[in-house]
């Protein structure tokens, strides 16, 4: 946050003498029209770009793949398919024969459907979980006047700057079998083909490229809380840990809940990494499939049953935005107007 | 526990210790706190730079001594480089870094261009769904990729677009736009706009008034906006893989399909001379203006 000298905003949002105020009505309604030929461009776009792929995707999650049938090899015309394709991913049903639903014979993607919730859900956690407490540790150190603070600042811009392309082939490289991490840990660790030790690199690669991204969110709400405070808290005796929980922790608790949401949507798309680092599957073909992997995979074989495999991806991420939002009060747009307002 | 305690603990004694006492306790607590944290911000420090030090270091080495532990520079070379380029092997290096300059100057533009005039009114103006507008953009960055590319791949490959260029650069206007009217409005909420007003009272007009006073105020905010939102579409790879062919696709890609001089052979020290070349004007860009580029992150607080 930069501490220019800003100057309150004039007029119409604030009014305060007689005369502005009788402009008020008639400048609002100048200033919506106003608004709306400005915003437009940006919402068309938006609409066409987001809005028209998500449309035809939930229109073609509820029409038959045409193809041949892999159980009878005979051409399934389209179609139709009520309910079919999200029966597919959620119960794992697949076509029979004759129309009627047949659990998926093994080896169908459908059958991957749940181990791949379980695998998004579980980098989700530990990796938020991870880069919280890293991202605390970080802006907790950079928050502190000391000499070469501002290298601190500057190194953990690198991890952000590199690509997730380019992270997940250095972590590759460094997680390889003669690689450097287990030469450091003298251990022959299978780390992009083991079940679990291919989790993982995934975490640890993850925690090492997006922990400066939290540090940052969390140090603009640290930055926001004036040192008065620490030095009230100092003086009537509370400790170290108190001064953390009592003062700290509810102060920079908006703006850590909003890292933590933007995290969290953020992990649960997440397909980069686990794609490049671990070929898409490690270990036991499936250890690192992650929803948006399973989504690619199946874009091949299928359309209409991706479209419905992509649809609930989106339906299960918007859950979790809506808990979050609903249930622990984060209010994105509010909290980062506050923040720009103790800038002020 | 006892160690984080302790320095609290110690102001308490300390506030009913003499005067000189006290001067000498508080001096020896800021040693030990300073040094506490100095060495924090090494580990932090060697924790962020080492695995980027390690790729820069494999870069230069020879392909022989690929899992050479030697923590400098040794079997110089730059072999790995021309490997790295060399279109011979199937590496199109080369054509992927201009194709990766061209989506993102091309998403940026676009983006900038349409993205600005939104973030002026949702900054500046006063009106009804505000909040819900401001939303709906929010919610669009935090979209995900994975529920665009299923109809994208479709219609793309129906209407013939698939590998072309604007196969590209459409479904990274989906997070780029939001994420420039997002970091937009933060900037503009920030700025002087009683020279506006003042501007206003001398007789120009709203439009005036934003093109020859609020334009050049906002080129710094727009500067920054515009290299995150290009690190974004460079940074992209999930669309890109998918939609691009081996003429149109963005660095990330070849990357990630990268063939090495030794067949059945990983190409480990390529791929780290690829990621050297790919990163290392990104991490000069970003430290040249790191004060912008962090005002920008956390204004927005939207993933770069």
């Amino acid at each position: 946050m930069s501490t220019s000298n800003v100057v309150a905003p004039p007029g119409t949002q604030n009014p305060k003498s007689p005369q502005l105020r009788a402009g008020v009505k008639k400048n609002r309604r100048q200033q919506g029209r106003w608004a709306l030929y400005l915003i437009l461009p940006t919402l068309v776009l938006l609409a066409v770009v987001i809005g028209y792929p998500v449309v035809s995707a939930i229109i073609m999650s509820f029409q038959k793949d045409a193809g041949l049938d892999p159980a009878t090899g005979l051409f399934v015309q389209g179609g139709f398919a009520g309910f079919q394709n999200y029966a597919h991913w959620l119960f794992q049903q697949c076509a029979g024969p004759n129309g009627e639903s047949i659990t998926c014979p093994p080896g169908n993607l459908g059958s991957q459907f749940w181990n791949a919730v379980f695998v998004t859900f579980f980098f989700t956690v530990t990796t938020v979980v991870l880069e919280t407490v890293l991202g605390m540790w970080f802006a907790f150190i950079m928050n502190r006047t000391f000499r070469g603070r501002g290298l601190v600042r500057a190194a953990i811009l690198v991890p952000w700057a590199i690509p997730t392309a380019v992270t997940a082939k250095l972590w590759y490289f460094i997680f390889s079998v003669a690689g450097i991490a287990n030469a450091v840990l003298g251990a022959h660790i299978l780390w992009t083909s083991d079940e679990w030790a291919s989790r993982f690199a995934v975490i640890i690669a993850d925690t090492w490229k997006t922990t400066p991204f939290m540090a940052l969110l969390i140090l603009a709400g640290l930055q926001i809380i004036p040192e008065e405070v620490y030095e009230a808290a100092k003086v009537d005796g509370a400790t170290t840990w108190q001064r953390f929980w009592r003062v700290t922790m509810p102060l920079v608790k908006p703006a850590l809940l909003v890292a933590v949401l933007f995290r969290v949507l953020d992990a649960l798309r997440i397909y980069d990494l686990p794609a490049i680092l671990t070929g898409g599957g490690g270990g036991t073909g499936n250890a690192t499939t992650t929803l948006s992997i399973l989504v690619v995979d199946q874009i091949r074989q299928g359309f209409n049953s991706a479209s419905a495999l992509s649809t609930i991806t989106f339906i299960l991420i918007f859950l979790v935005a809506f808990i979050f939002v609903r249930f622990l009060g984060t209010n994105v747009v509010r909290t980062q107007e506050a923040q720009q307002k103790g800038a002020k | 526990m006892t160690t984080v305690a302790g320095p609290a603990a110690a102001t308490a004694e300390a506030n009913a210790l003499p005067r000189t006492k006290q001067k000498s306790k508080t001096k020896s607590r800021q040693r030990n706190a300073g040094i506490r944290t100095g060495i924090s911000a090494i580990i932090i420090v060697l924790w962020c730079l080492l695995p980027f030090y390690w790729m820069v270091v494999t870069s230069f080495r020879d392909v022989g001594y690929t899992f050479d532990t030697t923590p400098w520079f040794t079997h110089f070379t730059w072999d790995n480089y021309a490997t790295a380029f060399s279109t011979k092997l199937g590496n199109h290096l080369g054509q992927a870094l201009l194709n990766s300059l061209f989506i993102g100057a091309c998403v940026t533009i676009i983006a900038l261009l349409v993205g600005t005039f939104a973030a002026y009114a949702l900054a500046r103006l006063e009106f009804k769904f505000k909040g819900i507008v401001l939303g709906l953009i929010l919610g669009a960055s935090m979209f995900p990729g994975v529920a665009l590319i299923t109809p994208l791949f479709q219609l793309f490959t129906n209407i013939g677009w698939m590998g072309t260029y604007q196969a590209l650069i459409i479904p990274s206007i989906s997070f780029v736009l939001p994420l420039t009217v997002y970091t937009l409005t933060s900037f503009f909420r920030e700025m002087p706009w009683d020279l506006e007003e003042a501007a206003r009272i001398d007789g120009c007009t709203q439009a005036q008034a934003f093109r020859k006073i609020i334009l050049p105020l906002a080129a710094p905010a727009v500067f920054t906006t515009a290299i995150l939102a290009f690190i974004s579409s460079w940074n992209e790879y999930l669309i890109s893989s998918q939609l691009s062919s081996d003429a149109t696709q963005p660095v990330t890609v070849a990357i990630a399909s990268f063939a090495g001089s030794q067949p059945h052979q990983e190409p480990y020290t390529a791929v780290m001379a690829a990621g050297t070349i790919v990163t290392v004007p990104l991490v000069i860009l970003v430290l040249i203006f790191q004060r912008r580029i962090v005002a920008g992150l956390t204004a927005g607080g939207v993933k770069g």
